[in-house]
């Protein structure tokens, strides 16, 4: 989409035209808690988190191309570990955000070695299944998650430096900051992976399985490393998201959940990272305003989901392709 | 044995959705979770029938009938359209439909659970060799293998099943032969819309009603094709059967865990055989 954007430039400027347009998003981003209301601080936060998970899932949707249905699973994962840390022992905000990832991966790597020997809209299914069944054991296994009240009173950490720059007075300005970091961190390790050799290599993968096999690449491996690394990058922003409302519930591992960042990746239009977070903005901000206005957001968020597929098949980025 | 039959009484529910989920699947290539929704909104219908004209029966005629309706409608309107642009977008259609049908339930009926009786003949107890068993279990259990049975007949036996197999096999040849294939697509969708209906329909006297009760049954009715083989029928009768035993006695031996248990056992059989029980390889 970037690059597109970049055709209308002249040719001297096209290198540029993207790492300028990411600056300038990240500046209006960053001026965010000085000029806007205390809720759209909210949504923002609540927003580039969304955008942190969809650009995870976009490493395997849009690179390795896998259609994972069952996404919510790491995420809420994320946000489980962040809350058992911080209500059970003293760790720190980079421990905190480091256990999300690291629980999200561990719980990846059975999950994928299975549901990886299957590809296409089987995979789509067993991923589904496998979230689920972690659905099922957040809500039943009351001793460790206390079912579907969840785990509450996760407090906001402390963030040493932040608190006393002068736009603090908005209460949740430093962590919208500290997420927009965080975030900016997740883009650039996840757009250093996919130039990677490892990223190349899954690319390979996704458009040609056999042969990459036949050329002496162990694939089933690479798969397997793409989506335990998505997973850790979704436990990253379960962890953001549990300490952003202060709990993990099952409702962060329902399905649904799965589906709103498949839509959001894909309204985006994967294989950009930059798209797919667009595509969460997108669709949490319209979440947001249209359950501002009326009980029935699900409804108007569904129809929207159906005229997008049959009126704009590429997505955001396909419109600003055609216009261009 | 109590636990035999209940747990096959359930398995014989989400056979009925896994039936229809997988001959969509098989022929058309879609997958259709609104499968579950129709489910819902057939167990709806039926309360709203029951609660009107108080006939259970009733119900078991009108639900099946309005969602094969809508089941077509939705097909000629919607899905026609989208054969040709993969697997991922007709996943995002139905997704949305999901969305909007629970919150269309949810306008209607408010979020509060309903429940309607057992219809009447059905509500007592069988003893049979020393056991006792519900009467409404055998019922669904009934309903289930006639409805089996019959889908194992026509698909075997008559010259549909033939077209619908053949159309499974390879769509272009068939559509070469001279069948209406779009023909077969929108009565096929309609048809497993109405399986899913008459599921919601038996589902509603045992099961409560509430909006999202679509995504617990979609769920297992997923397990169970995947662990049958898309587009088996017989695969989905098996594959029913085992979740539903597992289920049961599951939920008796663990009950925290027996989701975790159910899941289990289809990582066990896709261990040993990938692409299911009666799957072909691919």
């Amino acid at each position: 989409m970037v690059q597109r954007l970049g055709g209308l430039l002249p040719a001297a400027a096209r290198p540029y035209a993207r790492p300028i347009l990411l600056l300038g998003l990240v500046g209006i981003l960053a001026s965010l808690p000085t000029w806007a209301p205390r809720f759209w601080i909210y949504v923002g936060t609540q927003a580039l988190i969304f955008a942190i998970f969809a650009m995870s899932l976009d490493l395997l949707l849009g690179y390795a191309g896998m259609a994972s249905f069952g996404h919510a699973a790491f995420y809420g994962i994320g946000a489980y570990a962040c809350a058992e840390l911080t209500l059970h022992h003293q760790v720190d905000l980079f421990a905190l955000l480091i256990g999300g990832a690291v629980a999200a991966g561990l719980v990846a790597v059975p999950i994928g070695a299975l549901a990886l020997r299957s590809t296409g809209i089987y995979f789509l299914m067993l991923t589904l299944a496998f979230a689920q069944l972690l659905w099922g054991l957040a809500v039943n296994w009351i001793s460790l998650t206390r079912g579907t009240d969840g785990l509450i009173g996760i407090p906001r950490p402390d963030l040493p430096g932040l608190d006393h720059l002068n736009f603090t007075f908005f209460e949740r300005g430093p962590f919208y900051i500290l997420v927009l970091v965080v975030t900016a961190v997740c883009f650039l390790l996840l757009e250093a992976l996919v130039r990677s050799p490892f990223g190349r290599t899954l690319e390979g993968i996704r458009e040609n399985e056999p042969r990459m096999r036949a050329l002496g690449y162990p694939t089933f491996r690479y798969r397997l490393g793409a989506f335990v690394a998505a997973a850790a990058v979704a436990g990253i922003a379960g962890s953001l998201a549990a300490m952003n409302n202060g709990y993990a519930t099952p409702d962060l591992l329902y399905w649904t959940v799965s589906g709103l960042v498949l839509v959001a990746v894909i309204i985006g239009g994967a294989r950009s990272l930059i798209g797919p977070a667009l595509g969460a903005f997108f669709v949490l901000i319209v979440q947001l305003i249209i359950s501002s206005y009326t009980e029935r957001w699900e409804l108007i968020l569904g129809a929207v989901f159906i005229a997008f597929v049959l009126f704009i098949p590429g997505g955001l980025a396909g419109l600003v392709r055609r216009s261009s | 044995m109590q636990l035999t039959v209940n747990g096959l009484a359930f398995g014989g529910l989400v056979f009925l959705l896994a039936a229809g989920l997988s001959i969509i699947f098989g022929l058309m290539d879609v997958l259709n979770l609104a499968h579950g929704s129709f489910y819902m909104v057939g167990a709806y219908i039926a309360y709203t029938v029951v609660t009107i004209t108080g006939s259970f029966w009733l119900a078991l005629v009108v639900a099946p009938l309005a969602l094969a309706g809508i089941g077509i409608v939705m097909e000629l309107v919607f899905f026609r359209r989208l054969y040709r642009r993969g697997h991922l977008m007709q996943v995002l259609l139905t997704f949305g439909f999901t969305l909007v049908f629970v919150d269309l339930i949810r306008a209607r009926y408010g979020p509060t659970t309903r429940s309607i009786p057992i219809p009447p003949g059905l509500g007592g107890a069988v003893h049979v060799l020393g056991a006792t068993f519900a009467t409404y279990s055998l019922f669904l259990l009934g309903v289930a293998i006639l409805v089996g049975c019959a889908l194992i007949a026509v698909s075997r036996l008559t010259r549909i099943g033939a077209v619908l197999r053949a159309g499974v096999a390879d769509k272009e040849m068939v559509g070469l032969l001279g069948i209406n294939l779009p023909l077969v697509f929108t009565l096929t969708f309609g048809f497993g819309a109405g399986l899913a209906g008459l599921a919601g329909v038996v589902a509603a006297p045992e099961l409560a009603i509430f909006p999202g009760m679509d995504g617990s049954v979609l769920i297992l009715a997923l397990v169970v094709v995947v662990l049958g083989g898309l587009g088996s029928i017989e695969g989905a009768l098996i594959g029913a059967a085992l979740i539903g035993l597992t289920n049961s006695f599951g939920v008796s031996l663990f009950p925290q865990f027996a989701i975790a248990v159910v899941f289990a056992v289809m990582a066990l059989v896709l261990i040993v055989r990938p692409s299911g029980l009666f799957g072909r390889r691919t």
